[in-house]
């Protein structure tokens, strides 16, 4: 008989006082006691509508019931023949919107706790587990997978365990593109992403870091004089994207990657490390998505008085997790919805040479209100006549969105993309070049890490399906 | 990890490195840079190529000695390592189909200068350098630009070697003598490249500037790099580092080149007590 209970248990997290002057995980995950009760919460649907809520199609009713027998490992057998990194995306995933979005038990209360118990799952099995590393079979195909991140992680394993030779080639000088560059360590910790990159690694992937591909080996390179049959690119979006109003070249406006890879890539936040961060008073993040809150978590942690979200459009209509805003209310950050920057204004020094010199002082606002529907189905944001106003800030983080990265493109012939530099890529993941395939960010523009995955996913799976019929 | 093959102290603060890196030293061209790491805490900090052997499978590097990861680096010796090493990144300067052209270096950023100097000698074309340093005993690599140079000229700012005064001196008398060049090219510091491009502008004479700002990865990510070229904004690691002289926004490039002025000299003083430290 299921536990009809109609909340979640909830999740025991770090007292919100103490976490926002500390970058250790938020969120402390499920007891054993706590798992198996919320199992207990499903109703083990026969049509599964979770499953259909999910980018890779985890069977989520079947490790459910495996996790509430107490058979945990069991569980994560389950979890891993669909998804690569279930400890990640038990952490990031929008579960919301997704699988639990689906879930029959949030018709008339809180749906199951998917995504808490993937994670507990996922942590039970990294902490217990003392099966070693099957190493599949080699058919003796070479494979180059360039980034590291969520898409070019899965498309690597899954191609490792088809028993493909595979080589990613990572620009930066760590593995896990954007789950070590962009996401912080209170809400992802590291050590997870580099457990993940190290069960690749037993697989047999070959891990290359500091290779900037397009620019020290072309893509015609490796197919050609490397002897790669298959090339994944999943380079992810890289380019940030500003507002192109006044003043957002002044010191102390960074865009959302500039200051979360400071702080989360190059550790700025402790203080041994030799990679400065600004660490401001008042800080203004511009954006609504879970980028935006990150950087206005890892504000306050590194000891800002007063830290804004600013959104053009209302509460209701921030892109972020739902977790991730309640986690940032709670932390004290302060929601300015309905409302746009138009300017950023400098200190009033005139001497180039004096040190306060071009800093940020204030930011002029207007406030917005909604209007009908776009395109894009959300209510258009509509300046509101003589309503500017001006805040104290000595910090503006852009955290608008980002373009991919335009390298490859100009230095790859016949590889096609859309007009902001998307890669164009079929359902599989087939570009317009041969044996060249891509998926992520770097095809869909900015996402998730889950359909970067699941992207993944789809093109090992075309680049299978390529090789063994050639 | 990559090997120090060669290391050369230039002046007191400059010093030259050669850094084992066969993949990167087969593409390397002149203008683009590269990003090092000393060690596993260490900062990336961007450094243009200042030469390659693409057989031998080493590219060249020559630094100031001007903050905590200078200083680090210049720790090293021959046959030890450096974490890491990435590039070339970049967009190569433009040389090709040139004729005629005023290469301008001023400090350390003559040795950037030096490679293009000598690719565009290697074309054929006719090479004018002016090469400027504080005194006499900063001055580096000129029997190198003597060599690939048509013409040639040495400045101080304190007259202790070569001509007395500074890079644009000379330049205004060329121009003004009615002499024209298909380019002039002017690396250094923010100012000189700045009152290069003041003087060329009076005589409507081409000009491109090698763009050196502070970056976090080097690949276009972060945004760090950014800078106002002709009103809009560029990123000098995948749009630069070089960027027509007449558009760039000196005075903007220059301020930010200061974000972290503080935080750098605490964290110099940092590094020079721990070398002390371990002296002691």
């Amino acid at each position: 008989m299921p536990n009809m209970r109609a909340t979640k248990n909830p999740m025991p997290a770090q007292d919100p006082n103490v976490r926002n002057k500390n970058f250790d995980e938020v969120t402390l995950g499920y007891t054993e006691e706590m798992a198996l009760d919320e199992a207990q919460r499903c109703l083990n649907c026969k049509h599964k509508p979770c499953v259909s809520g999910c980018p890779v199609n985890i069977d989520i009713p079947s490790f459910i019931a495996k996790c509430a027998e107490g058979d945990f490992e069991g569980a994560y057998q389950v979890i891993t023949k669909s998804s690569s990194l279930p400890a990640v995306c038990g952490r990031v995933c929008p579960q919301e919107s997704q699988c639990e979005g689906k879930c029959v038990r949030g018709i008339k209360g809180e749906p199951v706790a998917i995504g808490r118990l993937e994670r507990f799952v996922a942590d039970w099995h990294n902490a217990h587990a003392t099966v070693a590393t099957i190493m599949p079979p080699p058919n003796g195909h070479k494979i180059a997978v360039i980034g590291s991140g969520p898409a070019g992680l899965t498309c690597a394993g899954d191609l490792a365990k088809f028993g493909y030779d595979v080589t990613i080639y990572e620009a930066l000088h760590l593995a896990g593109g954007v789950l070590v560059y962009g996401i912080p360590e209170f809400r992802l910790p590291k050590a997870i992403v580099q457990k993940e990159v190290d069960n690749l690694k037993a697989l047999g992937v070959k891990v290359e870091t500091n290779m900037v591909i397009g620019r020290v080996l072309t893509i015609e390179e490796l197919q050609n004089e490397y002897g790669y049959e298959a090339i994944f690119i999943g380079t992810g979006a890289g380019l940030p994207r500003f507002m192109n109003i006044p003043g957002e070249n002044l010191k102390g406006v960074y865009s959302a990657n500039e200051f979360l890879t400071r702080s989360n890539l190059m550790k700025a936040y402790r203080d041994d490390s030799t990679t400065p961060i600004q660490h401001a008073k008042n800080v203004a993040v511009v954006g609504g998505g879970n980028v935006a809150m990150d950087a206005a978590r890892t504000a306050k942690r590194l000891g800002a008085e007063n830290v804004y979200i600013v959104y053009r459009r209302g509460m209701e209509e921030l892109p972020a997790r739902k977790e991730e805003i309640e986690h940032a209310e709670e932390e004290g950050i302060i929601f300015k919805t309905l409302t746009n920057p138009v300017e950023i204004i400098p200190t009033d020094v005139t001497d180039p040479r004096d040190p306060d010199f071009g800093w940020a002082k204030e930011m002029k606002c207007v406030e917005m209100e909604l209007g009908e529907p776009d395109a894009s189905g959300r209510r258009r944001p509509i300046v509101k006549e003589n309503s500017e106003f001006v805040l104290p800030m000595d910090c503006i983080i852009m955290a608008l969105g980002t373009s991919p990265n335009p390298l490859l493109k100009a230095t790859t012939p016949g590889l096609d993309t859309k007009k902001w530099g998307e890669i164009i890529a079929d359902d599989n993941g087939l570009t317009s070049i041969e044996g060249v395939y891509a998926g992520g960010d770097a095809v869909t523009g900015a996402a998730t890490v889950i359909l970067a995955m699941g992207a993944g996913k789809t093109a090992a799976k075309a680049i299978d399906e390529y090789i063994q019929n050639k | 990890m990559y090997r120090i093959a060669k290391k050369v102290s230039l002046n007191p603060t400059v010093t030259l490195m050669e850094i084992e890196a066969p993949l990167i030293a087969k593409k390397a061209k002149p203008g683009q840079f590269i990003i090092l790491r000393v060690d596993e805490e260490g900062e990336r900090i961007p450094l243009t190529v200042a030469g390659y052997d693409r057989e031998a499978g080493w590219v060249r590097i020559i630094f100031q000695i001007v903050g905590a990861t200078t200083e680090k680096l210049n720790h090293k010796e021959e046959g030890e390592y450096i974490q890491d090493f990435v590039g070339p990144l970049g967009v190569p300067t433009h040389v090709e189909g040139l004729k005629k052209v005023c290469v301008i270096g001023g400090g350390v950023g003559c040795a950037i200068a030096l490679p293009i100097a000598q690719e565009l000698h290697s074309l054929g074309c006719e090479v004018t350098s002016i090469i400027g340093f504080r005194n006499k005993d900063l001055v580096i690599l000129e029997d190198e630009f003597r060599a690939c140079s048509d013409n040639f000229t040495l400045m101080t700012d304190d007259g202790s070697y070569g001509k007395q005064g500074n890079v644009t001196m000379p330049l205004k008398e060329i121009l003004e003598a009615g002499e024209r060049f298909d380019e002039v090219i002017a690396i250094g510091p923010l100012v000189m490249m700045k009152f290069v491009t003041l003087t060329t502008k009076e005589y409507d004479q081409k000009t491109v500037v090698s763009m050196n700002p502070i970056m976090v990865d080097g690949t276009g990510m972060c945004g760090g790099c950014r800078l106002t070229v002709g009103g809009q904004t560029k990123f000098a690691c995948v749009d630069g580092p070089d960027f027509d002289g007449f558009e760039v926004d000196f005075d903007e490039a220059m301020s930010r080149a200061n974000s972290y002025a503080k935080f750098e000299r605490k964290a110099h003083s940092d590094a020079c007590n721990l070398f002390k430290k371990e002296v002691e």
